[in-house]
Parts: structure tokens; sequence; C-alpha cells
């Protein structure tokens, strides 16, 4: 067992931050959580780190508490953190250098380890540069190096690819699948995206400091089960309206769209186009995605989060930086 | 049991070891961008450069030959070993107070998770301060043929360790204040409220004898006086100006003129007293 967390209540004065969340990760699986921001992730993992103390529960990361034996886990995992955390006024080497020796890595381990790593993410050629000279992916690919040189059990990332582009974002995930099939370590991902959720072995939804679901992507999806089916329409309350009366469906209307649910959708559509009043603008059908669970269990859809302040201060870093 | 205390004591570094390590690193570090970032070691000068040439050019006439002996220095050389505390004042307590900066968005955040004990992070910071922050003011001793200062190796070798400890004084002081700051926003109240009042009680500008009480007591509480006290005693000394000149232009205590070797001792019982009071207050997690 990599990560044991039981009851876990973080309160940050009258602020339930997380509020009694429960869960176990299993040795080398790819566990992530999942919820929009605010949600409780990035706390989370501050206590699973030892960087935040529970107020309630135990935690056990890689065999030992978190509040007992701080140093021991922090020995034992590696952390990337939302922040690029660089010292961009040295060398990606020099970085690297400090780290090890602040985890007591011998020369002769993390240099030949270093060295591989860094030839894999392709920073190799730059590994004597200025991290200020780095672009927002390079600042990320070095730190996934640096997370991974005093060979941690588990690795720790939340949210690594927020702020970068599509692009970017893809590389980085590429990286990871392969460090993970050559290294074998225990990923535990946060992030607000549900492509990189998708990718995980299991992935918790949290809301509100709540775990409101825990599972393999592909069962979860299978709770919803249902085609998804999305119409714009002229009017949609009206439309709405008829389609609970009339079709005995149960739709929603959600960003402007109505949203309806069915076993077999390609079969519905040719009906709804032919019996609803309401003039129909567009049709789209889909597979149910992981959003598609979050709305079905908390109503809401995990994008309408309005950005915080410090988000939008963490935006204008980067963009800086 | 004691096969798995074994192999864990080869895994893991003792507390001790930990620390250590910690404390140099950042140490190390400190000195790293100290010397990458030479535009700062050049803004370092050119400050203190202003206020001798300008500040000091200007008021010198009006001041004639302080100290009312013969013997005794012009306004700018009075003012030269003020600057001089003036330059690390700045240096340590900006250093120290970017920590704030460096813990929300920086690598201190991939300090604070590493296995090293948080105090042992504190001295560290509190160190690589005080070095480059008393290089800054060693630069400034450059200046000294210009200002009309002969500077011995002796008075150099005094200086260091003088420069030093008022350094890591005033990095504490700005850890102490950088522990309670959660953001970057206290800043602007930070140089308001401490450094320009540590700076104009400090004796850094006007001598501190004949001043009215409250002023009196006001500048006596500021540590800043008797790290200044000392370096000019140290740099006045060595320019060959006469003891009771000395005596005259430096800091007295109830009436009793002061030394070197005392001003020390007070500033490096208050920078003890402050480096474990910050290390205290980083010390404790969320």
């Amino acid at each position: 067992m990599s990560i044991e967390v039981r009851d876990l209540v973080k309160r940050y004065g009258a602020i339930t931050a997380v509020d009694g969340i429960t869960f176990t990760v299993e040795r080398g699986e790819f566990f992530g959580f999942l919820g929009p921001n605010g949600a409780g992730k990035t706390t989370t993992i501050s206590v699973l780190c030892t960087l935040a103390r529970p107020t309630t529960g135990t935690v056990r990361v890689a065999g030992f508490d978190v509040e007992r034996m701080p140093h021991e886990v922090r020995q034992r995992i590696g952390i990337i953190f939302q922040d690029p955390s660089l010292d961009t006024q040295l060398t990606a080497w020099e970085n690297l250098a400090l780290h090890a020796r602040v985890y007591g890595v011998p020369g002769t381990l993390w240099r030949p380890r270093a060295t591989e790593l860094l030839k894999m993410v392709e920073l190799w050629d730059r590994r004597y540069s200025l991290v200020r000279t780095f672009s927002g992916g390079m600042k990320r690919r070095l730190e996934i190096v640096r997370g991974l040189l005093h060979s941690p059990e588990i690795l720790f990332l939340d949210e690594p690819t927020l702020g970068l582009d599509p692009q970017t974002r893809r590389q980085i995930w590429a990286y990871l699948t392969e460090l993970r099939r050559q290294i074998g370590v225990t990923l535990f991902l946060t992030t607000h995206y549900l492509e990189e959720a998708e990718q995980c072995d299991r992935v918790a939804i949290i809301d509100h400091g709540r775990i409101i679901a825990l599972d393999a992507p592909e069962r979860l999806k299978a709770r919803v089960g249902r085609d998804i089916i999305l119409l714009s329409t002229a009017d949609n309350t009206r439309a709405a309206q008829e389609l609970e009366q009339r079709f005995g469906l149960a739709p929603m209307v959600v960003d402007g769209v109505v949203r309806i649910e069915a076993e077999r959708g390609d079969e519905l559509i040719p009906q709804l186009v032919q019996h609803l009043t309401v003039a129909i603008k567009s049709v789209s059908l889909r597979r149910p995605s992981l959003d598609d669970v979050f709305l079905a269990l908390t109503g809401r859809q995990m994008r309408d989060e309005d950005s915080s302040e410090l988000d939008l201060m963490r935006e204008r870093l980067r963009m800086r930086r | 049991m004691a096969t798995f205390e074994l192999t864990e004591n080869l895994r893991s570094p003792s507390a001790t070891t930990r620390a250590v390590v910690g404390i140099l690193t950042l140490w190390q570090r400190d000195l790293l961008r100290f010397w990458r970032d030479r535009t700062r070691i050049a803004g370092g000068i050119a400050q203190p450069l202003l206020f001798l040439v300008i500040f000091g050019a200007g008021l010198s006439p009006w001041m004639g030959t302080l100290g009312g002996m013969p013997g005794g220095p012009d306004y700018v050389q009075f003012l030269y070993p003020g600057i001089i505390g003036m330059s690390v004042l700045f240096s340590s307590i900006f250093s120290a107070v970017s920590v704030v900066w460096d813990r929300e968005f920086g690598f201190l955040k991939e300090l604070l998770v590493a296995p090293i004990p948080r105090w042992a992070i504190v001295v560290g910071k509190a160190l690589g301060g005080s070095t480059t922050s008393m290089l800054q003011g060693l630069l400034l001793l450059l200046l000294a043929p210009l200002i009309g200062v002969r500077l011995q190796l002796g008075t150099i070798l005094l200086l260091i360790p003088l420069l030093f400890l008022l350094a890591f004084s005033l990095s504490s002081i700005g850890l102490v204040i950088a522990a309670r700051m959660r953001s970057t926003e206290g800043f602007g109240l930070v140089m308001n409220f401490l450094v320009t009042p540590l700076l104009f009680l400090s004796g850094a500008l006007y001598p501190l004898s004949n001043l009215p009480i409250w002023l009196t007591v006001l500048t006596r509480i500021d540590p800043v006086t008797y790290g200044i006290d000392a370096i000019r005693r140290v740099v006045l000394g060595s320019a060959d100006v006469p003891q009771p000149v000395i005596d005259q232009l430096g800091v007295t205590l109830f009436g009793h003129p002061l030394n070197p070797l005392f001003d020390a001792a007070i500033v490096l019982v208050l920078g003890i007293f402050l480096i474990v009071l910050a290390a205290r207050q980083f010390a404790r997690p969320d």
C-alpha cells in the first residue's frame, strides 16, 4: 500500500477544505484526484506531502505516518507543484545538484540518473542553461526529472499541466507515460482536465472537500451509462418541457443547450427531429465523459467554476516568467 | 526491529546531517545567485554612491569639520561608514523578506518539502543573506580612496565580522517578519515602517549626540545604531581621526562612549535572539 488515508479532515479556521475523505492507493498505481478549483485537491496533496497537518484523521504515505515521521515520508516522495519551484537563477544541472544534496543522494547515484532522465525529456543539451531562459513546458519537464532524482516511491503531481498550451500538455503526458512504463513509480495526480483523469487507473472525484465517487474511469462512465444528446433549439425552456411531457425524458438545460440522456441516442435523434415542435438548431450525440459523471453526481459542470483571485495571479505570473 | 533500524539509517541521514546539509545548501545557493546577478551588485553600489556623492556633497560645505576639534572628518567622511551600514541594512532586510515571495511561488517550496528541518532552512537563509549583504557592504570599501579615507588591511579584516554580524541580525529581523507575511503586498509596508525608521534612527546620517531626549531614546533602541557605530569607529580610526573626536561623533550609552567590541556584542545577542524567534515561527506547519 502506497497511500492510506482514513477520515481525513483539514480545516483552516472556519473553512473546511477537506471534509472526511478515505481512500487508499496501491503500489505502482496511477491515481487521480479530479474536481473543480477549490474542491480540496491541493489541500489533500499538501497533507499527503507533509506540508499541512491533518486536523483529524490518519494519513500514511510510503508506510509512514505523515504527522509522526514527516522526514521519512519526504525522503520517499517526489512532488511537482502547481507553480514552478525551480531556482531560475541557477542552471538546470545546478537545480538537480541542489536537490540531490538535500535528499542525501550521492553523486555516483544521481548523476547517471539525471543524465538518463534529462535525455529522456530532451533537456540534456540545455543542462547548463539558466532555468530563467526555459519555457513553461521545459521547466515542467525539469521538475519531473528533479522529482524523480531521489528514486521516490510516489510522485505527486499537483495540476502538472496547468497553464501550459495543449501541445506542451500532450508532450508532458507522453513523457510521464514513458517514465511510468520504465520506472513503475506510483503516480498521484490532481487535475481538473478530464483528458488527464481518463488516463488514470482509478479516479476519485472530489467536490466540496468530499470524495463523491471513486473507481476506474471506465466504470465511472458506465455508471452514467447512457448516450448524451445535446440539443440547441430556438426556445430551450419550451423544448425541455416538451421532452419531459411527450418523450418522458429528464432534460437539463446547461450552458444554453438542452441535455438529454438516453439508452440509444442514435435512435432517439430522428424521433426528436420529427416530433419536436420547437425549431432545432443543432444536435450532437456523444458517449459519456467524466464531466458527465461529475454532472450526474453534483448537478453542476466542472468548468462552471470561476477562477479565484489567486489563480488569476498565478496565471499572470506564469505569463511573466 | 534492530535490523529494521539499521537499514533505515542507511537510507535516511541523521537529523544533524540533514540540518547541516540544509544550512549549507541554502547558504551556497545565495552565494551562487549573488555571483550570477551582476546587476544587483551594480545596483547595490549605485544607490550608496548617490547618497555619498549628492547628499553628502550637498551637506558637506555647511558642516565643515565635525567633532569640534582639529583632525575631525568632513561630513562625507562621517557619512561614509553610515552608508556602508545602510547598504547592509537594505540588502539584508530585502533578501530575508523575499522569502515570502520564494515561499509562495518559488524554490523555497521545494525546500519546505525536502527532508530537512525548517529551522535549518531559516538559519541557512539568514547566513546566505548576511554573507551576500556583507559582500555588498565590503564592495563599498572600494570607494574609500575617493572619500579620502585610508584603509589598512587590519581595518578590512575587522570590518568583515562587523558587517557580517550586523547583516545577520538584520536578516533575522527580516525573517521574523517574513514568517508572518502571507502575501507580497506587505513589502511596501516593510520599507516604510521598518527599513526607513531603522535607517533614520541609526546615526547613519547624523551624529547621535545633543539630540532631544525622545530621539535619543529611539536611536538607542534601533539595533542598526550599534552596527553603524562599530563600523564608524573602525573606519574613522583607520583614517587617523583622533580618539576624542571619534568618541564625540560616536554613540554613547548612559553617558559612556561605546567601543566596537561592545557594539558587536549587542548586535550579536540581538541576532541570536531574533534567529531563534524566526526559526520557531517558520517551524510551525500549517
